[in-house]
């Protein structure tokens, strides 16, 4: 566990120290979310409506920016060899760098995202779902993202390869992720499109950490 | 001979892009004893380091640790066992200390930070602890992965041309290190085009390919 720690511990810090990749991501989103309403114009119902798509777009290709560098830098500089030679289960260290990953490049979308809604004049309620929509979608592209970056994992043109590849298995994620916003605005409630977001984040959890593993193993060899 | 402590190879193979760089390779390792494997480039030095330490599998033939395949218990030998590749699996963002730290953590030491100083220290790197390694230069950043190996308790080092880009000093450091380790009933395997002078201890070496 202790081997898990440092390695979640060492990621943040080495992003903290240079933190020009998360702003990047972050940059990006506040911007696309920030240039739609000058773009649309300031019709509120519009902007309501556009709402929920908008933000979740702009978070699951904000979150794609930063995804082919998961691995590649423990690639290059060969400590995902060290990891594999460890004694530390290759899946359980896979697990620490999709936290980390998420951390920085998930978790400022959710803590951004109510304030990026203001400008699409959401209501309190709406805001709330929103953020809890990323809170639990957010961790799914990490982790589906993560399957793809170690697929592609040194290969060249691996970036477009690698939206090639996730990007359809984003899909159900940003359908129910923004469909629980719009269900609220229409007053259906949105557990049930939560739920399913749940259940892809149980899903994902278990399943992307182990298929990373041996992807990195097919890579490495 | 304690055939239950050291590592073997039987009948190895290996192939690379379609060629055979080596077949039928019968090498053994034991405690007291140091192997250098010497050969032209692209002779498969680094391809039959790899090998052994588990990170690719042979075309034919096994790696035995302990008498027993490395793939079966292979927590057990990985926790034996230290391998320092070409890359050093070092970050630039972090200070030496830092580095040694987060090895010490994955492969499941004990990190004893006073041990880690004096690990610096002896290859030569007093004052340089805390700087982040993009500043150092390249020998100084292979001082820093080297200085792993007085600190681990794996007794086999699988090192791979650990001699590249170190000063005379580094080299007498590191030779002595080897030295020691050997002569505390330690294993050593390791490529160098250097000619490498352990004073005692069972040395042996090896030459792939064929002259």
């Amino acid at each position: 566990m202790s081997a898990l720690w440092s390695l979640l511990r060492r990621d943040l810090l080495l992003a903290l120290r240079r933190p020009s990749e998360v702003l990047t991501v972050v940059f990006f989103f506040v911007v696309v979310a920030a240039l739609f309403p000058l773009a649309v114009g300031p019709e509120r119902a519009t902007l309501r409506m556009l709402a929920p798509g908008v933000l979740w777009v702009g978070a699951l290709l904000a979150s794609l920016l930063a995804l082919n560098r998961l691995f590649e830098a423990d690639h290059r500089d060969g400590t995902l060899e060290q990891m594999l030679l460890s004694g530390t289960p290759l899946t359980l260290l896979v697990v620490a760098k999709i936290a980390a990953h998420w951390v920085l490049c998930g978790l400022p979308l959710v803590l951004l995202a109510p304030l990026l809604g203001v400008l699409f004049d959401l209501s309190g309620d709406a805001l709330g779902v929103l953020a809890l929509s990323l809170l639990i979608g957010t961790p799914v592209l990490s982790c589906i993202g993560a399957i793809g970056a170690a697929l592609t994992l040194g290969l060249r043109g691996g970036g477009v390869l690698l939206a090639l590849l996730v990007l359809p298995l984003f899909v159900p994620v940003l359908v129910f992720g923004a469909g629980a916003v719009e269900a609220l605005a229409a007053g259906l409630g949105s557990e049930a499109h939560l739920s399913i977001l749940m259940a892809l984040l149980l899903l994902s959890g278990l399943f992307s950490p182990w298929a990373c593993a041996q992807a990195l193993r097919i890579a490495l060899e | 001979m304690q055939p239950h402590t050291g590592l073997e190879t039987r009948d190895l193979a290996c192939e690379r892009g379609g060629k055979t760089l080596f077949e039928g390779l019968n090498l053994s390792v034991f405690p007291g004893q140091s192997l250098h494997l010497q050969g032209d480039n692209g002779s498969g030095k680094t391809s039959l380091l790899r090998l052994l330490c588990g990170l690719a599998l042979p075309l034919a033939g096994q790696v035995l640790w302990a008498g027993q395949p490395t793939t079966h218990e292979r927590e057990g030998f990985l926790r034996d066992m230290l391998y320092l590749g070409h890359a050093l699996a070092l970050k630039e963002g972090l200070s030496a200390l830092e580095n040694l730290h987060f090895a010490a953590a994955l492969s499941g030491q004990a990190w004893v930070p006073d041990a880690a100083l004096q690990a610096l220290h002896q290859m030569g790197l007093r004052g340089r602890e805390h700087l982040p390694l993009q500043v150092l230069s390249q020998g100084q950043m292979r001082r820093v992965a080297l200085a792993r190996l007085g600190l681990s308790p794996a007794r086999l080092w699988l090192l791979d041309e650990p001699f590249v880009a170190l000063d005379t000093a580094a080299c007498g450091v590191l030779q002595e290190l080897m030295q020691n380790h050997v002569s505390r009933g330690g294993m050593v395997v390791f490529t160098s085009h250097q000619a490498v002078h352990l004073a005692s201890g069972d040395n042996r070496s090896h030459r792939l390919g064929r002259a």
